[in-house]
């Protein structure tokens, strides 16, 4: 199949982007697409053009590292799949494809497509955690944890980290991926001694860098590759309410 | 020159209590006033990183992703292993420690083996205290699944994102100490080389890989942890950035490369499907637990696998080694694959195919059952290869997957270098020459959160108290070297990409040096490799310039590094005339097509020394001495 | 309490606090209103007691300003930082499923606020049909009927108010929901009952409030006296 490729190319943060646009031709509809734009790539380096420069690792969904906005939505039309694990065969021959960094004053574009996603580093450096220092945890059976609680924590705690929620969002907010870590401690048994605590700090220093505000458009839900609930959003907000009728009582 | 591994003395049970004792310590007080440089944040950079900086030294953390949390310890599917015994069935830390060395086709130290069985009970304690979502039963006690080459269940796992959830622990432990300034963390930061003064590691220069900034950092001692090698083969289960940089660096620098030819192929990895490919993406083992393996018992058999009926279906794992049945070892799994492929009884498109069948589990167990046991790696097979294993069975082919082999280290994890300590899949130490699933988690976990921490002290506490600075001359000296090495890369200017180069590498290697090795083959190979890295020099071709991001760059300085090593790793392959675990040469085989060791002239690992680029290593052996397990044959029928 | 009040999830609460309370007044306002049904006695004796209340009068509407005031000022505050942060836009934008509502809600706000000016200009203030404003019934009381009868006889009039509650209304269809999941208390399992609850009072309100104009329009509410 035949592609056309509008990318945003950028040199560096300081510099201005624009749309510049690629032919991709011969694509295997088996490829996944970064692999159709490893081929690409390939062909500007031997054309001496700049590849386009693109963030990705595992490619096998899971590290969280690629982040392409495709035909404006993050990770492209297959819902519930990261650009990584997105196949040509989900597009038609002929097809336009416009390729964009995520956009978030938190996110700033480092070059083309690779963003700065260290705000989300700082998010849980803030209080994700549970304070255990190595060496002193208590027996692992000790504290049975039922399906009820594993099961969900399990689905909060499966997040990527990759930002497609901020993406998303309307707002460029961040509220589902602090929510999913402040929901993942939160429903165990372990991260209750700081759970006022954390979900207080985590929500202020997502606040500090600048992510928008949630205005309950789940955006993020349908956008996340790991299909992560809106329903933990409302999880962190009734804890960060908790935790302030716990400050003024 | 023969290798001292430092292995305490006395009884195996006693060895690491005793060896603890009489680890020297440090104060709390002084521990402050010693720097650390960690440089990779897998699972087992991130554990040391963090606990070290609990233990109150400071510590300097590199990786060359944007987060640390995108470390490629995240995607391991299947599990961690660990002798709770909580499912009651005859499991110890003994059964552990035998499945873990006989595993390994007794290659490994007997006595960090037993370690390791041992401290495996208080990974999953301190796992758990740090709120990671293991799988639980109905009462709320922890679930366990059996895995590859053991006949119990040991192995917790949290669906089909263990190591993302252990990763994800050790992230966070890590984060708080970044948040309260114990650690310092650099992202987007790639070492490109170890330097030396006087003899002891003393710091790393690094590039700055949204800048191109090259600089240096000094520290009292280095850590790498920078995981295995795989990548040299260009298709891996692999993340696409895993490379042999670090380690290859501090090879050059005078650090022992121990055993490189044991390299895991595993078997359940979704099969090529063409040149465009830039990764292999692996089915967790812990499929082999419902899921049937078979191939059709006539040559060419082209029938969709719902049309052949079971009297011609080969179940050839199960008819192989019946007591073990699907769960046969990696390695037996994936030599078994390739042959009845080369039989011309493959399936797929290319011939290169394995069915793994779980019609019959979803008959005994229901749809939804394995649904919920496995969701995520169904859904994942179907995103890539358009096919629904629960309608028709998975392809599945063996690929490279995991690296034995890497730095030479002691029972303390200390390299030969004095201060170099390497740590998780960067090393040699534990897992022989094959590595059983669900033993890299607990390796590398082990090594980061209750190995390192003991040990690193013993040293720090005579030799951390020469201070070197980072403006010492062997700093400017690395910085030039690598900045010219830089800039060597942009000048070229021909006409192939470093991509083009590594595949072909790769491809040379899997034919050469993959499944089944042969003195000739690895001949043919090494005579290879020089003319490819000569052409690599002369005709590469890398876009953009070494002042800003540049992939292409990245990419360049990773795969000559791999041109370079890719030969120590046919040398290896080549010299160790026998065959074990991973490492299989045609020449060294039972007359049922086994792999042969030969214990009277190959019981002891293989660690090679620098000795220049296109020179030959010099082998220096470490003798394996086997007190309390009997070097069998490796049976699993 | 500040760093509730300048955190993102504090403001959010505030606004679904605020929320509900205006949505309270609309249904109450509603009740009330729709006594124009019972007639010109029953209403312009509903009003007259309420101006004779002024100590509950007062303090109902200094709170209920407070209320509405809050609410803009919060949604301002909060949709100035969502602008910001994201500075620069898509160039090709796509919605997965936002609902039209939930991307308006700033645009819908804004209508409701000067229809909010229109209608105390109108009914409160006697600004804008005069000529209505300061009638007496027979009984001496201040004609609230018959201001509403003849003011909402004008097609145009009516035509404002139909669609400032169609506005209202679609603002509410999101914000009825919205604010349980603000205030922590939406879950998967009810959340297809809030959607349904939500877009059911927006209608019951849409409904109830344009009866009004459109009964008088169509004739069915008239002055007494007055034939078809």
């Amino acid at each position: 199949m035949n592609l056309k490729l509008r990318v945003w190319r950028q040199k560096d943060a300081s510099k201005a982007g624009k749309i510049e646009e690629y032919e991709a031709k011969n694509i295997n509809p088996h490829m996944s697409f970064l692999e159709m734009l490893d081929v690409v790539n390939e062909g500007l380096a031997q054309n001496g053009v700049e590849p386009i420069a693109f963030d990705s690792d595992c490619r096998e969904g899971i590290c969280g590292m690629c982040s392409l906005v495709i035909n404006g939505i993050p990770h492209g039309p297959d819902r519930g799949t990261a650009t990584c694990q997105l196949h040509m065969r989900k597009f038609k021959d002929g097809d336009t494809i416009t390729i964009e960094p995520w956009r978030a004053k938190a996110f700033p574009v480092v070059k083309d497509l690779v963003t700065d996603r260290s705000a989300f580093d700082r998010i849980i450096q803030a209080g994700g955690f549970v304070s255990v220092n190595t060496g002193c945890a208590p027996e692992a059976n000790a504290i049975p944890i039922g399906k009820h609680l594993a099961d969900p924590a399990m689905d909060a705690a499966a997040c990527i980290g990759c930002g497609a929620c901020v993406a998303a969002c309307k707002n460029a907010s961040a509220m589902l991926f602090v929510a999913a870590k402040v929901s993942h401690l939160a429903l165990l048994p372990q991260g209750q001694v700081e759970k006022a605590a954390r979900v207080q700090k985590m929500v202020a220093a997502m606040d500090r860098e600048q992510f928008g505000n949630c205005t309950n458009q789940f955006e993020c839900e349908a956008a996340c590759p790991k299909e992560i609930s809106v329903s933990f959003i409302s999880k962190m907000n009734q804890e960060y309410l908790k935790a302030f009728k716990g400050d003024i009582l | 020159m023969e290798l001292n591994g430092k292995i305490p003395p006395g009884p195996l049970a006693e060895k690491w209590d005793k060896h603890r004792f009489n680890l020297k310590l440090i104060n709390p007080a002084n521990k402050r006033k010693h720097e650390i440089i960690v440089v990779g944040t897998g699972l087992a950079g991130a554990a040391a990183a963090a606990s070290l900086a609990e233990l109150g030294y400071g510590v300097h953390s590199f990786c060359f992703q944007d987060s640390p949390r995108r470390a490629h310890s995240i995607a391991a599917q299947g599990g961690i292993n660990a002798a709770k015994n909580y499912q009651n069935d005859g499991d110890s830390v003994e059964r552990l420690f035998y499945d873990t060395i006989k595993g390994g086709d007794f290659r490994a130290r007997e006595a960090n083996v037993y370690r390791l069985a041992q401290i495996s009970t208080s990974i999953i304690d301190q796992c758990v205290a740090q709120g990671v979502p293991f799988a639980r039963e109905y009462g709320g006690s922890l679930a366990n699944r059996s895995f590859g080459g053991s006949q119990v269940s040991r192995t917790f796992y949290a669906r089909g994102q263990t190591g993302q959830q252990l990763l994800l622990g050790a992230y966070q432990a890590l984060s708080r100490q970044i948040g309260i300034g114990k650690v310092k963390m650099y992202p987007r930061t790639e070492m490109l080389d170890l330097v030396l003064v006087d003899g002891h590691a003393k710091g790393i220069v690094v590039r700055d890989l949204v800048t191109g900034k090259i600089s240096s950092y000094a520290a009292d001692a280095v850590v790498l942890a920078t995981g295995g090698y795989s990548n040299a083969y260009y298709l891996s289960t692999n993340a696409v950035g895993c490379n042999v940089t670090a380690i290859h660096r501090a090879y050059k620098k005078g650090a022992y490369f121990a055993n490189p030819c044991y390299t895991q192929i595993h078997p359940t990895c979704i099969p090529v499907s063409g040149d465009y490919q830039s990764k292999l993406t692996l089915m967790s083992e812990s499929l082999r637990n419902d899921g049937r393996i078979w191939v059709p018992l006539k040559k060419g058999d082209k029938r969709a696998p719902a049309d052949i009926p079971e009297s011609e279906r080969d179940y050839y794992l199960e008819r192989k080694y019946p007591s073990y049945g699907n769960l046969a070892p990696r390695d037996i799994a994936s030599r078994a694959a390739k042959e009845v492929c080369d039989e011309g009884r493959g399936v797929g498109e290319l011939g290169l195919g394995v069915y793994l069948d779980f019609a019959d589990a979803i008959k005994r167990v229901g749809a939804k059952v394995i649904d919920e046991r496995y969701d995520n790696l169904f859904a994942m097979y179907e995103r890539i290869t358009g096919e629904d294993p629960f309608r028709s069975p998975m392809r599945i082919y063996p690929a490279l997957h995991y690296t034995m082999g890497g730095l030479w280290v002691d029972y303390n994890l200390m390299s030969n270098i004095p201060g170099l300590y390497v740590i998780g899949e960067a090393n040699f130490s534990d897992h022989g020459a094959n590595r059983l699933g669900a033993s890299a988690l607990m390796q590398g976990l082990a090594d980061g959160y209750f190995i390192l921490p003991y040990t690193i002290g013993d040293y720090l506490a005579v030799s951390g108290k020469v201070k070197v600075k980072a403006d010492h001359a062997e700093f400017k000296k690395s910085e030039e070297d690598v900045s010219r090495r830089t800039q060597l890369f942009l000048s070229i200017k021909g006409k192939r990409t470093a991509d083009s180069f590594h595949k072909e590498l790769g491809l040379l290697l899997w034919e050469n040096c993959g499944m089944a090795r042969t003195d000739e083959g690895l001949k043919r190979a090494l005579a290879k490799i020089p003319v490819i890295r000569d052409e690599f020099w002369k005709n590469l071709n890398v876009p953009g310039e070494g002042q800003e991001m540049n992939k292409s760059l990245e990419r360049a300085g990773r795969v000559a590094d791999f041109l370079e090593f890719a030969e120590l790793l046919c040398l290896d392959a080549l010299e160790r005339k026998e065959s074990c675990g991973g490492h299989f040469r045609q020449e060294f085989q039972t007359s049922e097509g086994e792999a042969k060791r030969d214990d009277a002239n190959f019981c002891h690992v293989a660690a090679w020394e620098f000795k220049g680029v296109g020179k030959e290593p010099v082998r220096h052996q470490e003798p394996l001495v086997f007190e309390n397990v009997h070097l069998g044959e490796r049976n699993y029928k | 309490m500040s760093n509730f009040l300048k955190s993102s999830v504090g403001r959010k609460s505030v606004m679904a606090v605020t929320g509900l309370l205006l949505f309270g007044f609309v249904i109450i306002h509603m009740i009330g209103n729709l006594q124009l049904f019972l007639g010109q006695d029953a209403l312009n004796d509903y009003a007259k007691h309420l101006v004779e209340m002024p100590l509950l009068l007062w303090p109902a509407r200094v709170v209920l300003l407070a209320i509405l005031v809050t609410h803009i000022f919060v949604s301002m505050s909060l949709a100035k930082e969502n602008r910001v942060a994201r500075p620069v836009r898509y160039t090709q934008g796509a919605t997965i499923q936002a609902s039209y509502a939930s991307r308006t809600m700033v645009m819908s706000g804004i209508i409701i606020f000067l229809f909010i000016v229109y209608h105390l200009l109108h009914f409160t203030f006697g600004k804008i049909q005069p000529q209505f404003y300061d009638q007496l019934d027979a009984e001496g009381r201040k004609d609230v009927y018959g201001m509403i009868v003849y003011g909402f006889q004008n097609i145009y009039v009516s035509g404002a108010y139909v669609t400032a509650m169609a506005v209202l209304c679609f603002h509410l269809s999101h914000g009825l929901q919205s604010l349980f999941q603000s205030l922590g208390l939406r879950s998967n399992a009810l959340a297809p009952l809030l959607k349904k609850m939500a877009v059911g009072l927006s209608l019951f309100i849409f409904i109830g409030n344009t009866s009004i104009p459109l009964s008088i329009l169509l004739g069915f509410v008239r002055m007494p006296g007055v034939g078809r």
